[in-house]
């Protein structure tokens, strides 16, 4: 049986298309109505509630808890700022990544880490040798995302406070429905949004103070489906599809290293010793052999290659997380591994994974389609992420 | 045919040997198989001993049966059908009890509950065996070279050999290297914090062994479990429809398409020896049979020790045969039920006291139940076994093959097949009846523990003890792999050195058996590579 | 004064290696905790006005190329080797005994079965020829399997050549043998019990593990390496305790130019991303060099004196893992006299094993973390080598008991168990050899934990490190750290806990690797390759 969360009774209840899926043995929402279209708008349009507490979320408690995580972690924990959070991937000792995720300073020597797959033993492998305690809250917290270009009126409402001064990857405490929650801007989006943190037991009260207080803004439960547009026009990457941790790739093609995923300026080079430190700074210095850029699919070629069928073009409407071959002439040059149709920029994009060589931004390549059980090949040119960046996200 | 011609023979109705005359016949030979029993299968047999109630008597699960093989001989065009066997729960000594799913999350969510560092070092160990079993695969499927051969083939074959080890890089070779020369309780120990958890497992790796799980030399077999895993979507591990003698039958069915004769209750005698060469076989009625090519799917002992004269076989290579270990270690109870076991450990009640999940048990009893409630449980039971006796309170891995095909028994009654361990043939004063029916009572009373109405709901019971099943099956000292999965017995070492390669001394007379590399379950691969050496192919 | 090189511990490993560096021009600095230099091998006032071996009690093989190298013969390092090897005790009070002649054994076996006497010769040759291969082996930096450099695979070639020498025969009987249980190697070749249990005990001397458990083969042959061929048991003891080799060795040490301090526990190692740059001592003093040399076990070394942040989480899990379990405790007698058994035969080693199944029960009790009342016993009396150790009269005698948990499972480690300990010692000596129990006048019981605690070996490990096939070779003490060098640059390992798992033998390998054997400046290995010395 999966797990539900504790937002299960609220979105259960929400459920009209009967689509769920699987997040980390959890029960979540692909998308609440028939189609996920309106979900996805909210995001752009006014505000959406996703509910996210099937992240992995570690709390580090203790003397050693910076210089542990800054062994773990490629980014300067040291520098990161009480009540800032810091987003960083961490490498094995090879240099190539494990994982990503969020990591909120709470204090001195208080923090809490989020990540898509468990991460506790190899926490705990690090820890050796160290005063720190590490707690596994992952089902103690739960936690919710608000995002779109009224998630902050709908916060501010919701918490009585004004939240003009909270920057963007900074938190704050506050009070929601009578609960005591921790409010990062944070998300998953790319665009103005925050995600809220709280007990597990007390995750309903908050879920309807936001809902009562959003519906003038319109707020609109979101699933999966939603989110993962909005990620790819955010240019923002996702575990086992963009990427394979270092833990579980069974040939060493499966690797990446953060400057393979365009994750270069994540890496401290110059702080105290951390896992894959050597090979990085050898990698740092000699440049990545891959990169992850952005993926435009021409849309008159591929227009043309439907008519060729005597079709007109179709794209799905849902993201497509099947890796799709690249190439430049005869060359396969890379892979795509998550591509959509933007409802927004009215274009089709696609996350990609180049040789240096061909990782040049407005550089032309071919990206493969499939039309009526053939394989064609559509122009593609290389483009710099994010796909879609408002000023809001900062501001 | 009484008195006849064929091209080869083939001694012994048993899995590798009718993979093997099917091979065979498929390239052409007329083949002739002899069989002691009236059944096919040997240790792999469906047997109705009680009336209506199908026991897979011996073999009760099919686990590594090489993919090749069932593609090569369509063995699901003759029948074989191998339905999954999901689960395996462990009562545990306080009343908790542990569960392994075939869903990932759910079996997650169940170790976490033990212990949220298993739940992670888990996924990881997985991982690592997936490697492991890859590294080892090719290595089952070679024909193992000589290392002390000069000879440019066997130089060949080593410098392939040291290939693949080096081709696996530092970190899997050191593995690797670990895996081979470790107990199972220590390699388990690296991993996993939580007792169950590493008794359950370190249980797969003693599994017909004659070793302690804290023994080194015993965290190999661990692997086994997962070496089924790795060809992907062929994944064979389960029950076959109708019990294990239907992956006989369908062998059979494929060896007789391709022409092989299946001779029934015809137990040969000896193997007949013309200047060095093997010329055919006389029945233990006087019949003889001639071919130029003989095979003998017997354990090594068997075939070396009885059915060959002495003097037509060299002094160090007859030494060798006979400290070849066969030591029997494992005994068989299989019940006819009137009702199915109810595990105290899973009832909702005490599910809901532990944190667990509730499960109905039409779920669970689709699995296995594995008695393996602590890691000193398991050693204990081997202490008995070193010292001269069958386990007081035995390792058990318990499975009910009529919730998984209702065929097996009449409706609403049930089969169950309980493989236990140890039971030493060397029992201090031998086996006889009082102690068969001991060691059946000693079983029934160690999972009664965790089912109190196992005992009420038999209706009959069948003990084998080593003893019975070298009776039975011929097996000697009733070693279900034809001699110990021990390093020392492996790869080149099997059975002998210089006669790891399905020869013999005798010119013309080959062995197929489990006794050869690489042995063990009902994989095949020996009876395979046998026929291929014989028809002279390369592998 | 400034050192190239500080080597961490003064045991016979740190000495070594110090003796060996400073001959070859090195200034070196040799701090050990204690106060008397030896670590496990030291010998210390176990009584008033008597003085043992405090832990171990005996060694096994010293290479003659580290004598040659050190001008020190076995006559300057006050080694004895005693014959008889070894001696069972047997209810009843009869004796087995091994001899270091096999000619000499073969005889005394034919009162007890014909067939193992006619068996033994072949017996030691065939273990002989297994340990001179061992032997090769260990004269020689780890062999490295995944080898692809050319000088490696030179040395593999040489490996190779080795092998080839044994003959067709003898490479299958050595990968066949290695694996196997002590107990069927011996099943498969003798028929007297008495001799399989004396035997067998050699199989799983030190080691948690039964005659009955896989790769105990491997240990008997190891044992074997040094010792006469075919004289199975065969040890090194020193006259005036193994602390009188520890000096020797320091002499020599000292003669070269080394520094040795001794009261000086370190408590850090102090590195930087570049590498070693130091210790700090108790007191809090530093001292500074960029080459270190540790002696003190792997987990002590790199997980305890190290900033875990200078080592990766990989490394410090597998050195993590490594499994130490410490088997013996250690019972040294204050003796007012002698047992009543020829003086000849009370010079060897005592042993109570009187056959495979007592040893098999005795490690029984050890891995539910009891005791067993029957233990395995492995007695010597040093003061018949040299009566200084002791006034007129009184002798000492040192007993290895074996298998006593590090951890008791139901109770924890007091002086009233330590007693019950010393009691059951006697008892089961007094139980085999006459007139003992009344000769003895005092003693000292040190358990795993004792061992631990005085002499810093984790688990109270005699051998730093169990000696199992997992665990020797190319994965001692861990994969990529077998030469000696570590990830930490200037930091160097050696002692029982690195190859070949002999002190001596450790310290001659590490030296090389430091550059001892070649007279040029220090180079930094590249990345975890030591360089090749042979």
């Amino acid at each position: 049986m999966l797990k539900t969360t504790p937002f299960h009774p609220r979105t259960a209840a929400l459920m009209e298309a009967q689509q769920w899926r699987r997040w980390a043995g959890f029960l979540v929402a692909s998308a609440y109505e028939m189609s996920h279209e309106r979900e996805y708008h909210a995001i752009r349009n006014s505000a959406a509630l996703f509910d996210v507490s099937p992240l992995y979320k570690y709390h580090l408690r203790g003397r050693d808890a910076t210089r542990l995580l800054d062994r773990v972690v490629t980014r300067n924990v040291a520098t990161c700022q009480p009540c800032q959070v810091m987003y960083t991937p961490w490498c094995d000792p090879r240099g190539k990544v494990i994982d990503d995720g969020t990591l909120h300073r709470f204090g001195e020597d208080n923090y809490r880490l989020t990540s898509a797959d468990p991460n506790l033993r190899w926490l705990h492998q690090n820890a050796r040798g160290m005063q720190v305690e590490i707690e596994d809250a992952s089902e103690r917290i739960a936690s919710l995302s608000l995002q779109g270009p009224l998630s902050r009126s709908i916060l501010e409402h919701a918490a009585g406070r004004d939240l003009g001064a909270l920057k963007y990857f900074r938190l704050t405490n506050a009070t929601i429905g009578g609960v005591s929650v921790v409010i990062s801007r944070t998300g998953y989006t790319g665009d103005l949004g925050y995600e809220v943190w709280m007990d597990a037991s007390e995750a309903l009260p908050v879920w309807d103070a936001l809902v009562a207080h959003g519906r003038p803004y319109g707020i609109t439960p979101a699933g999966m489906l939603a989110l993962d547009i909005a990620r790819i026009e955010a240019g923002l990457i996702l575990l086992d599809v963009d990427y394979v941790s270092a833990r579980k790739a069974l040939i060493p093609g499966q690797l990446s290293s953060p400057f393979e995923l365009a994750l270069g300026w994540t890496v401290s080079i110059d702080k105290q010793p951390f896992n894959g430190k050597p090979a990085l700074a050898r990698e740092k210095a000699d440049g990545p052999s891959w990169r992850l850029m952005g993926l435009e699919i021409d849309w008159l070629t591929l227009e043309r290659l439907y008519e060729d069928m005597g079709l007109a073009p179709r794209v799905a409407a849902t993201a497509s997380r099947v890796s799709v071959p690249v190439y430049d002439g005869s060359k396969q040059v890379g892979y795509a591994t998550s591509s959509a149709w933007s409802p927004l920029l009215k274009r089709y994009i696609a996350l990609a994974h180049l040789e240096a060589g061909s990782a040049t931004p407005g550089k032309e390549l071919e990206f493969e389609i499939t039309v009526e059980h053939r394989r064609k090949r559509a122009t593609a040119s290389v483009r710099k992420l994010p796909f879609y960046d408002p000023a809001r996200k900062r501001s | 045919m009484k008195n006849g011609r064929v091209d080869a023979i083939v001694i012994g109705a048993g899995h590798n040997g009718l993979i093997c005359a099917a091979y065979l016949a498929r390239a052409g030979k007329k083949v002739l198989v002899l069989e002691r029993r009236h059944l096919v299968g040997g240790a792999a047999v469906t047997e109705e001993i009680v009336p209506g109630f199908k026991f897979s008597e011996f073999s009760y699960v099919v686990s590594l049966l090489r993919p090749e093989i069932i593609r090569e001989l369509d063995l699901p065009g003759h029948g074989l059908q191998i339905l999954p066997l999901e689960s395996t729960v462990t009562p545990m000594p306080d009343g908790n009890y542990l569960a392994a799913w075939g869903d990932h999350d759910e079996t997650r969510r169940e170790l976490y509950r033990h212990s949220p560092l298993d739940a992670d070092a888990y996924d990881e160990f997985g991982i690592l065996m997936h490697h492991m079993a890859h590294a080892v695969k090719p290595i089952i499927g070679m024909m193992p070279p000589d290392p002390t051969s000069l000879s440019p083939k066997e130089l060949l074959s080593l410098g392939k050999l040291g290939g693949h080890m080096r081709s696996l890089g530092a970190r899997k070779f050191y593995a690797l290297h670990k895996l081979m020369t470790m107990s199972s309780a220590d390699y388990l120990d690296e991993w996993f914090e939580t007792d169950v958890l590493k008794a359950t497992k370190s249980a797969s790796g003693i599994i017909g062994t004659f070793m302690g799980p804290r023994s080194p030399g015993s965290a190999y077999v661990l692997l086994h479990h997962y070496m089924g895993e790795i060809d992907g979507a062929f994944r064979a591990w389960g029950f076959q429809k109708g019990g294990t003698g239907g992956v006989s039958d369908a062998i059979a069915g494929a060896a007789r398409r391709f022409g092989a004769e299946i001779k029934l209750e015809a137990p040969v005698g000896r193997v007949m020896v013309k200047n060095g060469r093997a010329s055919g076989v006389a029945l233990e009625n006087g019949d003889e049979y001639h071919a130029d090519i003989v095979v003998s799917g017997l354990d090594p002992k068997r075939t070396f020790l009885k059915l060959v004269e002495e003097r037509e076989l060299p002094g160090d290579f007859v030494a060798s045969i006979k400290r070849f270990k066969t030591r029997g270690s494992s005994g068989k109870v299989n019940l006819a039920l009137s009702e199915l076991p109810r595990l105290t450990c899973m009832q909702p009640e005490n599910i809901a006291r532990w944190g667990g999940v509730p499960i109905p048990p039409e779920r669970y009893l689709r699995g296995a139940i594995s008695i393996s409630p602590t890691m000193d449980y398991v050693e204990r039971a081997y202490d008995d076994a070193k010292h001269g006796s069958f386990s007081k309170r035995p390792y058990m891995d318990v499975v009910i093959p009529s919730m998984i095909d209702p065929g097996m028994a009449p409706p609403g009654q049930h089969v169950m097949s309980i493989f236990c361990q140890y039971a030493p043939f060397a029992i201090e004063g031998g086996w006889d009846d009082a102690k068969r029916e001991a060691f059946g009572d000693a079983v029934i009373d160690a999972l009664a523990v965790h089912a109190p109405n196992i005992k009420s709901a038999i209706i009959a019971r069948q003990v084998l003890t080593p003893a019975d099943i070298e009776r039975i099956t011929g097996l000697t000292e009733g070693n279900i792999f034809q001699g110990e999965l021990a390093l020392d017995q492996l790869f080149f070492l099997r059975p002998a050195p210089g006669y790891a390669k399905y020869r013999t001394p005798v010119d013309g007379f080959y062995q197929c058996g489990s006794g050869t590399h690489p042995g063990g379950g009902i994989m095949g691969a020996s009876g395979r590579l046998a026929a291929l050496t014989i028809l002279g192919e390369r592998t | 004064m400034t050192y190239d090189v500080i080597v961490i511990g003064g045991g016979l490993a740190g000495l070594t290696s110090a003796a060996l560096l400073a001959k070859a021009g090195r200034r070196v600095l040799v701090l050990e905790q204690r106060d008397v230099l030896g670590g496990l091998h030291s010998t210390d006032e176990i009584a008033p006005g008597v003085r043992g071996d405090a832990a171990a009690h005996d060694i096994g093989w010293i290479p003659s190329s580290v004598m040659k190298t050190l001008g020190l013969d076995e006559r300057a390092l006050a080694l004895v080797r005693p014959d008889p090897s070894a001696v069972s005790l047997l209810p009843g009070g009869s004796t087995l005994t091994l001899w270091t002649d096999p000619a000499r054994t073969a005889s005394e076996l034919q009162r007890h079965s014909p067939s193992d006497a006619r068996a033994w010769r072949g017996f030691g040759e065939r273990v002989a020829r297994l340990a001179g291969f061992l032997q090769a082996i260990y004269e020689g930096p780890a062999p490295e399997p995944l080898a692809s450099g050319a000088t490696e695979l030179l040395s593999m070639l040489g490996l190779g050549r080795k092998v080839r020498s044994l003959g067709s025969d003898g490479i299958i009987d050595l990968l066949r043998t290695l694996p196997m249980s002590v107990a069927d190697v011996l099943d498969e070749t003798f028929e007297h019990p008495a001799l399989k249990g004396l035997v067998a005990a050699s199989g799983v001397a030190r080691l948690v593990q039964g005659p009955r458990s896989g790769a105990t083969a491997f240990l008997l042959v190891h044992h074997h390496v040094g010792a006469p061929p075919g004289a199975i048991g065969s040890r090194l003891i020193a006259r005036g305790g193994l602390g009188a080799l520890a000096h020797a060795l320091a002499e020599s040490a000292r003669a070269a130019g080394a520094e040795i301090r001794t009261g000086s526990a370190v408590t850090q190692i102090v590195v930087s991303e570049d590498g070693v740059k130091g210790v700090v001592l108790a007191g809090g003093d530093e001292i500074t060099a960029s080459t270190l040399l540790s002696t003190l076990d792997p987990r002590r070394t790199l997980l305890d004196l190290i900033d875990p942040i200078y080592i990766d989480p990989e490394l410090s899990q597998a050195v993590g893992a490594v499994k130490y379990r410490g088997a013996c405790a250690k019972v040294n007698l204050v003796l007012d006299g002698l047992p009543a058994l020829s003086e000849e035969l009370l010079r060897g080693a005592l042993v109570v094993a009187p056959d495979m199944g007592y040893l098999e029960r005795a490690f029984d009790a050890a891995k539910y973390g009891a005791i067993s009342d029957r233990p395995y016993l492995e007695a010597r009396i040093p003061t018949l080598h040299d009566a200084s150790l002791a006034p007129t009269g009184r002798h000492v005698m040192s007993v290895l008991v074996q298998w006593v948990p590090y951890r008791l499972r139901d109770a924890s480690w007091d002086g009233t168990r330590r007693e019950a300990l010393g009691d059951l010692v006697v008892d089961t000596l007094g139980d085999v050899l006459p007139g003992f129990r009344e000769r003895v006048i005092a003693g000292q019981v040190l358990t795993p934990r004792d061992i631990e605690d005085r002499y810093g070996a984790t688990e109270g490990s005699l051998t730093h490190g169990e000696l199992t096939l997992d665990q020797v070779l190319f994965m001692r003490p861990v994969p990529g750290l077998s030469r000696h060098a570590t990830p930490t640059p200037g930091l160097y390992l050696a002692g029982p806990g690195t190859h070949p798992g002999s002190s001596i033998a450790s310290a001659a390998r590490a030296a090389a690797v430091m550059g001892a054997s070649k007279r040029r400046p220090f180079s930094r290995p590249r990345g975890d390759r030591a360089p090749l010395t042979r």
